[in-house]
């Protein structure tokens, strides 16, 4: 075996190197080339050759050598998932990630890769699915609870989890109690009806008390957990080998539903904006403040449409978002007028509809936006103009304004107002009380209440400010709302 | 940077910066309530950085500055830093003047001549603040271990570096608009970032993002940041720009304001404190009374014992019942060493640095944990019950205390420190014409004397080392390289080492036993021709060789009288060698034509051969 080779050609993506590599890479009794592939970070890289024996080689002379090769093994260094949490929350602590679309993308991605990589034990899969998820959920929220798009998220992948549990395990409840009944008979067509009402009941067990549950009388029932995991030990009894597969197909389902989670997010600028035209008419007069993505949407889609309307757009300092907006709206060949914030008030009586995005949507169907939208509410009101706010679903917060676990505000740089060195000379500590006398308060954000929001219109269509908690109730479960453990005394 | 502070650490830093490429490091971290450098990557000036130096391997380092209003006062009260004026180049960005005025030239500028002339475009800049951030290339670590002598970052590396025309070695400069960078230098600047911190400058580097502690506060109205499990009293007023720290307990009709109080504090009723940076796990009793001090870690003050503005309190010191710690003093468990040149330090350190100041408290507080209990019962340096010794500090420095503490500046001192500058500024207008430029005044300063001593000290090590190589028949090189040290060590220009060289072959020449005129001429053939290639790196132009021929002239007229009658024969020698170019001597002799009498003698000995050079030079012609 002397002169046997073996190539290894390793691929990355994310810059970390398991162990198990480089202990496999020991353990073999043959000469290993190593052809860097173009993926290897450098770091890796030195790694690599730092615990490894391993002979360089260009990779032209791998076809030379390829008679003696013993063979070729592909090594993929699966990111780690660790890592990836890190990498996140660093990035959510550094604010680098703006715009709760991007944000919740994100954040469902990470999921994803968690749930794919996390390891189940044979009871109570979803349990400790759910444990896993509500841990890394809870850092998350903390590295920035203003976005409030990465609770919602969490929750939602949450929520999945449950729901897939819960349809595996009546599936499996409904095929076992078919059992006893048909001795003789084949199990060829389990009753599926059945099955279906079953999961549909306790389904609505799941969600928060509704009208809906209350008129039909089904009580609530005791916490899911305990009868999914009793079932599940019950299966446990009758058969051992369904559950490698049960938990294989939990985690697939959950995986497929995630999927489905970020193609929704991705898409729902689009689905959005496919209802303008039912919103702009002719020779309207819409106004927004500052800029959002799914307002661009929206008001092209209906510009696509062969409608023709004019657009004011409030510039929204101090970002002045709105003027970026401008360009972006004239270049699709729009009628555009920018106008300051606080002409808002002046021009409004011209304005047929306000349509402006938001950063979230509470459960009472308040809405939190970028700062300066609640004047805009509040001079729409007062001229009877519509207001109108488009949100993705992963806006929608099951939180209400008021929980103390909600952080409405953020205080961001007074660099956005004023340049320091301008004004350095107020910021004097030295002099006098030695506290200035200059302060600069720069809010990220307000809260426009229900009463002034004319009209919600999300992927699902358009909706009221207050049927926003029946939204909320088939998305969210009610056990998953607050996340922070408690202190555990 | 981060190599600088910690002179030995330096070599291990190269490594490091060498793998991570360098992240621009701010100190300033003050709720964590340390000096404890945070990373911040600022991609852009790191990408112009790296661009550069793809570019040009001699830009070494890339400096952050930012605008801040050009006044003196203001720099003073924010930063403790003196009024900065630096030269750049409008169009490269390239740092190519630097003072920070901390030398006496309060007011005016001087750029030499040749500055000028060197650079097309200069645009003079007194409204930007240096952060102190500089992005190095590993070259800048090896600089400072070449040059052992650099002490402090701006006042003898960056002009250095900037004088020093012979690395070619360039710094470059990046301004930052809209982001915050600064660094902590001293107490007063220690000061003035954290309050910029609160006020969220550094967002998002703030107390309510969590970012280098696990617990974030939440910010509440009037800039108050809570962390959890605060304990307050109701009737305590916790006022504006103040951040109370996790587990902290806080007594009945206690007012706090401006302050920073670390994680587990207990503070008792009826104290007030006002813009205190109390760091961890400090016990504040009853009736205490705090103005613009820092406590450090585990810091006990007995109730009603008061501080007042600018005092220090480092790691675990008592202060004893209601006893008055005097304004601006310094407290440590350590009693103050009493040797001189740790006395120098710390006067370097009152000046130039808190945090070397600090750092020595830190160790000191760590190193001393265990004795200090038996040590330090019995002192009483600081009230009944107390622990811990009042460090004096020199006049001269006490003079400066003020400038670089917490407490902010006394108004009187602030009109003195206005009325400076006003008197500055009228400072040039009376006698700007007299002033000379910088590289002439600094040696006016010195005395004619001294630099003549210099000088001749200089020759004298010069001929010395000649004669040792002569007799050790050391090689050219090596002597060419032992001339060079020479030269750097006394400051000597290249025709200083010219003329100083030819001297001592001359009396070499002269010392070697000899009959006769002619004896005398043949040894100093001999001489030249086996050393004469020593002259060569120092010839660079017409000028330096004058000066050779000025020397062998004074040396004629003074110490080697015997060479007097043979002028020409030497010129003659020295033209053939081809050490000296007839435009040399030509141009001596022009020069000479105006001199007295008395100076033209050796011109007029040898008139024939200046004729017949110029006969020669007609020819070719």
């Amino acid at each position: 075996m002397e002169n046997t080779y073996l190539s290894v050609i390793f691929h990355s993506t994310k810059s970390y190197i398991g162990l198990k590599v480089v202990f496999f890479c020991h353990s073999g009794p043959f000469r290993i080339l190593v052809k860097r592939s173009f993926f290897i970070e450098d770091l890796i890289w030195r790694e690599l050759l730092r615990h490894i024996g391993i002979l360089f080689i260009h990779h032209s002379i791998i076809h030379d050598l390829s008679n003696k090769l013993l063979g070729v093994i592909f090594i993929i260094i699966m990111p780690d998932t660790h890592a990836l949490v890190n990498d996140f929350l660093n990035q959510l602590k550094k604010r680098k990630i703006e715009g709760s679309k991007a944000t919740a993308k994100l954040t469902a991605e990470l999921l994803r890769s968690v749930i794919s990589q996390q390891r189940i034990p044979h009871t109570n899969q979803a349990g400790a699915l759910i444990q896993a998820i509500k841990a890394i959920g809870e850092q998350l929220i903390a590295a920035n609870p203003v976005e409030v798009a990465v609770g919602n998220i969490v929750r939602r992948v949450l929520h999945i989890i449950r729901e897939e549990d819960l349809s595996l395990t009546t599936a499996s409840i409904g095929g076992l109690s078919l059992h006893p009944m048909s001795d003789d008979e084949d199990n060829v067509d389990p009753d599926d009806l059945s099955a279906a009402a079953v999961a549909a009941a306790a389904r609505s067990t799941l969600r928060a008390p509704s009208l809906q549950t209350l008129l039909e009388g089904v009580p609530h029932s005791a916490p899911l957990h305990q009868s999914s995991s009793s079932a599940g030990d019950s299966e446990e009894k009758t058969k051992s080998t369904d559950k490698n597969s049960r938990s294989r197909k939990l985690k697939h389902h959950v995986i497929e539903t995630v999927n489905e989670l970020i193609r929704d997010i991705t898409t729902c600028h689009e689905l959005i904006a496919e209802q303008a035209v039912e919103h702009i008419h002719h020779n309207e007069v819409i106004l927004t403040l500052g800029s959002s993505g799914t307002v661009i949407e929206f008001l092209c889609a209906a510009k696509e449409k062969k409608r023709s309307f004019r657009v004011f757009v409030a510039e929204g300092a101090p970002r002045y978002q709105g003027h970026t907006l401008a360009k972006e709206l004239v270049a699709r060949g729009l009628q555009t007028t920018v106008i300051t914030d606080s002409a808002v008030f002046a021009m409004i009586s011209r304005v047929n509809m306000v349509i402006v995005g938001a950063h979230a949507v509470m459960a009472n169907g308040g809405v939190i936006a970028p700062v300066g939208l609640n004047m805009v509410a509040l001079a729409a009101q007062r001229h009877a103009v519509p207001f109108v706010v488009l949100a993705g679903i992963h806006k929608l917060c099951p939180l209400y304004p008021h929980n103390p676990q909600v952080l409405l505000n953020e205080l961001k740089s007074p660099s956005e107002l004023l340049d320091f060195g301008e004004f350095s000379d107020c910021m004097d500590f030295g002099i006098a009380s030695a506290s200035p006398l200059l302060h600069v308060v720069n809010p990220a954000f307000d809260y426009v209440p229900p009463k002034l929001v004319s009209l919600f219109i999300t992927d699902t269509g358009g909706h009221n400010p207050s049927y926003m908690y029946r939204l909320i109730a088939d998305y969210y479960s009610a056990d998953d709302l607050v996340l922070q453990q408690r202190p555990t005394s | 940077m981060v190599a600088k502070k910690g002179g030995s650490k330096a070599e291990d830093a190269v490594e490091d910066l060498a793998r991570v490429p360098l992240q621009a490091i701010l100190l300033a971290d003050s709720f964590t309530t340390k000096f404890r450098p945070i990373t911040l990557e600022c991609p852009k000036a790191l990408h112009e950085h790296k661009d550069r130096r793809r570019k040009d391997n001699n830009a070494v380092m890339t400096m952050v500055i930012k605008q801040s209003k050009p006044s003196q006062v203001t720099r003073q009260t924010r930063l403790g830093t003196d009024e900065l004026i630096m030269a750049i180049d409008p169009g490269t960005k390239q740092l190519l003047y630097y003072e920070d005025k901390a030398d006496d030239l309060k007011g005016t500028v001087t750029l030499d001549k040749a500055f000028l002339a060197e650079n097309p475009s200069i645009s003079l800049q007194n409204d930007k603040q240096d952060c102190y951030i500089d992005i190095c290339t590993p070259e800048v670590l090896s600089l400072f271990t070449d040059n052992f002598d650099y002490q402090h970052l701006r006042r003898h590396f960056v002009k250095g570096l900037l004088l020093d025309d012979i690395m070619g070695y360039k710094i470059f400069t990046h301004e930052i608009h809209s982001s915050y960078a600064a660094r902590i230098d001293n107490f007063r600047s220690y000061d003035s970032i954290s309050k910029d911190i609160i006020q969220r400058w550094t967002y998002p580097l703030v107390p309510d993002v969590q970012f280098s502690i696990n617990s974030a506060a939440r910010l509440e109205r009037h800039g108050i940041y809570r962390a959890s499990d605060i304990a307050q009293s109701r009737s305590a007023q916790v006022g504006p720009f103040t951040y109370i720290g996790k587990g902290s307990t806080i007594g009945n009709n206690t007012v706090i304001s401006n302050s920073v109080v670390g994680d587990g504090c207990k503070i008792g009723s009826n104290v007030s404190v006002d813009g205190c940076y109390i760091w961890h796990n400090v016990t504040i009793e009853d009736g205490c009374k705090l103005r613009h001090s820092i406590l450090c870690d585990g810091v006990i003050m007995k109730s009603g014992a008061i501080l007042e503005p600018g005092v220090v309190l480092s790691f675990k010191v008592v202060v004893g019942q209601e006893f008055v710690v005097p304004a601006y003093s310094k407290v440590s468990l350590l009693p103050q060493p009493v040797k001189q040149d740790s006395d120098e330090e710390l006067e370097y350190a009152d000046s130039n640095s808190g945090i070397i100041s600090t750092t020595n408290t830190l160790e000191n507080g760590d190193s001393t944990n265990d004795l200090s209990e038996i040590q330090y019962s019995a002192s009483s340096d600081i009230g009944n019950g107390g622990r811990g010794f009042i460090w004096s500090i020199s006049e001269i420095a006490r003079e400066e205390d003020w400038r670089h503490s917490v407490a902010p500046i006394p108004a009187q001192k602030l009109i003195e420190l206005t009325q400076a500058v006003y008197d500055d500024l009228e400072f040039p207008d009376q006698d700007d014409p007299l002033l000379p430029l910088a590289d002439e005044r600094e040696s006016a300063t010195e005395s004619e004397d001294d630099t003549r001593d210099e000088s001749q000290y200089f020759e004298r090590e010069v001929e010395a080392t000649f004669l040792r190589a002569v007799h050790e028949n050391v090689k050219e090189d090596h002597i060419i390289l032992e001339v060079n040290s020479l030269r750097l060590s006394h400051n000597m220009a290249l025709e200083n080492c010219a003329s100083a060289l030819f001297y001592s072959m001359m009396k070499l020449a002269l010392d070697t036993p000899h009959h006769s005129a002619t004896d005398l001429v043949k040894n100093t053939n001999d001489v030249i021709s086996r050393w004469g290639k020593l002259l060569k790196p120092y010839l660079q132009g017409i000028d330096d060789e004058i000066e050779v021929i000025l020397k062998f002239e004074e040396m004629c007229l003074e110490s080697g009288k015997e060479y007097a009658p043979l002028f020409v024969q030497v010129l003659h020698l020295l033209y053939d060698k081809d050490i000296i170019q007839e435009e040399a001597i030509l141009n001596w002799a022009n020069e000479k034509e105006d001199a007295d009498e008395s100076d033209k003698v050796f011109v007029k000995q040898s008139e024939k051969f200046i004729q017949w050079l110029n006969e020669a030079s007609e020819e070719e012609d």
